[in-house]
């Protein structure tokens, strides 16, 4: 029997990017490269002042950009270091070329994002503009929904990524702004070796190492290159129960944990919403109120994006008699623009479930989204549904057009 | 008084090898002779970072290497930054005592002319800026030889390359080489030199002390490239040599602020030995070729004026 760590809890008010820097501290994370961004800065600038001080044994990179934040990111991991990168938007699409290069290599890197609209017209507020582009990557995609889950789901993301079944990078993504900038009361860990039976610093994976020289990074011919790929879909493929077994793991020896989607009252709904991230908070105020008049609402959170848990998802379209997927950013081009709206389309296709899935864009550019507006989205969806109408076109909800 | 170099003859060049035979670079490529002779330098605890580029893709065609050094390729521009990055956990690893404090391992970052003075320049000035030990050295064939001689930031004037044809206008690269190494020496980093592989222990010392110094340094070596200079395979070290014999390219150092020519070169060459060689400026007229000899002479100058004697020097051939 593995013994289970007590760990004293100590209750401050941080923000999320607060909450994310203490979370890179209590995971002993050896090397941090990162460049400024609103509104991610203040993760970095917590962590500086942690080594300034002595309490977190790293070092810190101040690269020049964050090309080159995920470039250090690649080297500092690919010796054996554990590492953490921070960013937000128009940082994030300048890492993009080097995302796939982190996951194709294997390396578990950790990096948070404050999820933010992408220019242009400028917008430093926020929405999941950068984090969808993120999709096919092969990064794990986690989207927490409070303080408190950012800092769990960065420790667990280090389980997650250096285990040998999944060796990928974990991107941590929350809302810019809402959360980013936004006070809670978080418990953290009083000391900072909590976890370390959680996190164990052994890296398994392949590094650098003049004692054992290997080439990473070689060219592959077409007749390499697509196994290569294909071990990436399968550790994705695995990722999903990684990705819960450390969550069940760490609800076990640290009494909280999330699952893959959070959910609630799904049974028998007549409408089940579907989100992610913090407005996942406006929601369930906003169906409390419908509740109370009978309504028979269902709420579901997707906390992890990518690998997309379709199964799990279908299981809760199958007990609804439609879904409402409140979706922060765009594919523009497609009839149906959510980008989480389109997976679960596609997840009940597989299954064979015949559901109306009704695509409503939100919240982009930090458009506020107020319960008034979520009570006049059910109720356009209870319209829809009794006209047994199709959503042809996603909804553009709020827009001036 | 200077101390004797290391490496003064061939009998002085370590038998081991590190850069395996069987690698895919052109017959004639002079990159392979610098890639092993440095490797030889560095020995075998040795971290290499490499830029996408000929001496990549020609030794890493998976599955196999000719790498006996740990490598890694990440991308074109991003050099000196993954070297950063590998510095850096190195210097973290040992200080939680995850490896071991007293190893010293020699951090390289590789690239070409494209990756540093173009592509991955801002790369290179934020890793020398933030001082991290490495080894950048730059193996300049002056294009971009890989995607098929396209010119860069190196390539220099006149110079014939795809992108920098021979019109009935415009006759090859109208503007000049970057003076790379000079801008590299602005950032104040401990080491900066300029070498050639026909000088191959010259090249091999800076290597040496590019190694040894505490912090960045930089070592930028001329690759005559017969795919793309257009000359006879056999004449590579030939070229590199009548490079320096006709001071267009200059072997010098600066080794903490200090400025020295390493070669000397007692007996200049005219300009026109090392171009009569090379299909790229066979368009020269004679005009041309007088014009450079002439951007030769006061750049000889200026170096001789900053040595403070004459260490190239008068034309007599």
């Amino acid at each position: 029997m593995e013994s289970v760590l007590k760990v004293t809890w100590k209750r401050l008010p941080l923000s999320t990017n607060f909450a994310i820097a203490q979370a890179v501290k209590d995971s002993d994370v050896d090397v941090v490269s990162a460049y400024p961004i609103t509104p991610q800065t203040t993760v970095v600038e917590r962590i500086s002042e942690f080594i300034a001080n002595g309490e977190l044994k790293a070092e810190m990179i101040h690269v020049e950009s964050e090309h080159s934040a995920m470039s250090a990111a690649i080297g500092a991991s690919a010796v054996g270091a554990r590492t953490f990168t921070a960013t937000a938007a128009q940082g994030l699409e300048l890492m993009h070329e080097l995302l796939h290069i982190a996951s194709g290599l294997r390396l578990p890197i950790v990096m948070s994002v404050a999820a933010r609209a992408l220019s242009a017209p400028l917008s430093i507020w926020g929405d999941y503009s950068d984090v969808m582009n993120v999709r096919d990557t092969s990064w794990i995609i986690i989207i927490a929904s409070t303080a408190q889950e950012a800092y769990d789901s960065v420790i667990q993301a280090y389980r997650i990524a250096e285990d040998p079944r999944v060796f990928l990078p974990v991107l941590v993504a929350y809302d810019g702004y809402a959360m980013s900038h936004t006070y809670e009361p978080v418990y953290v860990s009083e000391k900072s070796d909590a976890f370390k039976d959680y996190i164990p610093k052994n890296p398994r994976w392949y590094t650098l190492n003049p004692e054992k020289p290997i080439t990473m990074g070689a060219m592959a011919s077409p007749e390499w290159f697509y196994e290569f790929k294909y071990q990436q879909v399968v550790a994705m493929k695995n990722a999903l129960d990684v990705v819960k077994e450390a969550d069940d793991e760490y609800g076990k020896r640290y009494e909280r944990k999330y699952g893959i989607i959070e959910e609630e009252g799904v049974e028998g709904s007549d409408i089940t919403f579907v989100t992610y991230g913090g407005l996942y908070g406006t929601l369930k105020e906003s169906i409390e109120e419908l509740r109370k008049k009978g309504e028979q609402i269902g709420l579901a959170r997707i906390r992890l994006f990518r690998p997309f848990p379709s199964e799990m998802l279908a299981d809760i379209a199958e007990k609804a008699k439609a879904l409402v997927v409140l979706d922060r950013a765009i594919t523009f081009g497609v009839n149906i623009s959510g980008p989480v709206a389109r997976e679960i389309i596609s997840s009940l296709y597989a299954r064979g479930i015949e559901r109306n899935v009704y695509s409503f864009i939100v919240g982009i550019g930090q458009r506020t989204v107020t319960e008034k507006d979520i009570i006049a989205i059910y109720e356009k969806v209870k319209e829809m549904l009794a006209s047994h109408e199709r959503q042809k076109e996603s909804i553009y909800w709020g827009v001036r057009e | 008084m200077m101390a004797k170099p290391y490496f003064r003859t061939v009998y002085d060049v370590p038998r081991e090898e590190y850069l395996a035979p069987g690698h895919g670079l052109c017959a004639g490529c002079t990159a392979g002779t610098i890639v092993k002779l440095l490797l030889k330098v560095a020995g075998p605890n040795t971290i290499v970072v490499n830029a996408t580029g000929c001496v990549e893709v020609s030794t890493t065609p998976f599955p196999y290497t000719s790498w006996k050094v740990p490598w890694i390729h990440v991308a074109f521009e991003n050099t000196a930054a993954v070297a950063s990055g590998i510095e850096s956990a190195l210097k973290a690893l040992k200080a939680k005592g995850m490896i071991d404090p007293a190893k010293r391992i020699n951090i390289i970052a590789l690239a070409g002319d494209g990756g540093t003075y173009d592509i991955g320049f801002q790369a290179l000035s934020g890793m020398l800026e933030r001082g991290h030990k490495v080894m950048y050295v730059l193996y300049d064939n002056e294009a971009y030889m890989n995607t098929g001689i396209q010119r860069s930031g190196g390539t220099p004037e006149y110079a014939w390359t795809t992108t920098t044809p021979v019109g009935k206008i415009l006759k090859g690269k109208v503007q000049q080489k970057k003076p790379i190494a000079e801008i590299v020496a602005a950032h104040r980093i401990p080491y900066v030199a300029t070498a050639n592989p026909g000088y191959f222990a010259d090249m091999m010392n800076k290597f040496k002390k590019g190694l040894e110094v505490e912090g960045p340094s930089f070592v930028h070596v001329l690759q005559p490239c017969t795919t793309g200079w257009k000359f006879d395979p056999r004449y590579g070290i030939v070229l590199a040599r009548l490079a320096t014999e006709t001071a267009l390219w200059i072997n010098w150092q600066q080794e903490e602020g200090q400025f020295s020519v390493t070669v000397s070169v007692p007996r200049r060459k005219h300009v026109k030995h090392y171009f009569e060689l090379q299909g790229r400026f066979s368009h020269l007229t004679e005009e041309d070729i007088e014009k450079i000899q002439k951007e030769v002479d006061l750049e000889v100058d200026r170096i001789n004026k900053l040595v403070g004697r004459t260490v190239i020097g008068p034309l007599v051939e």
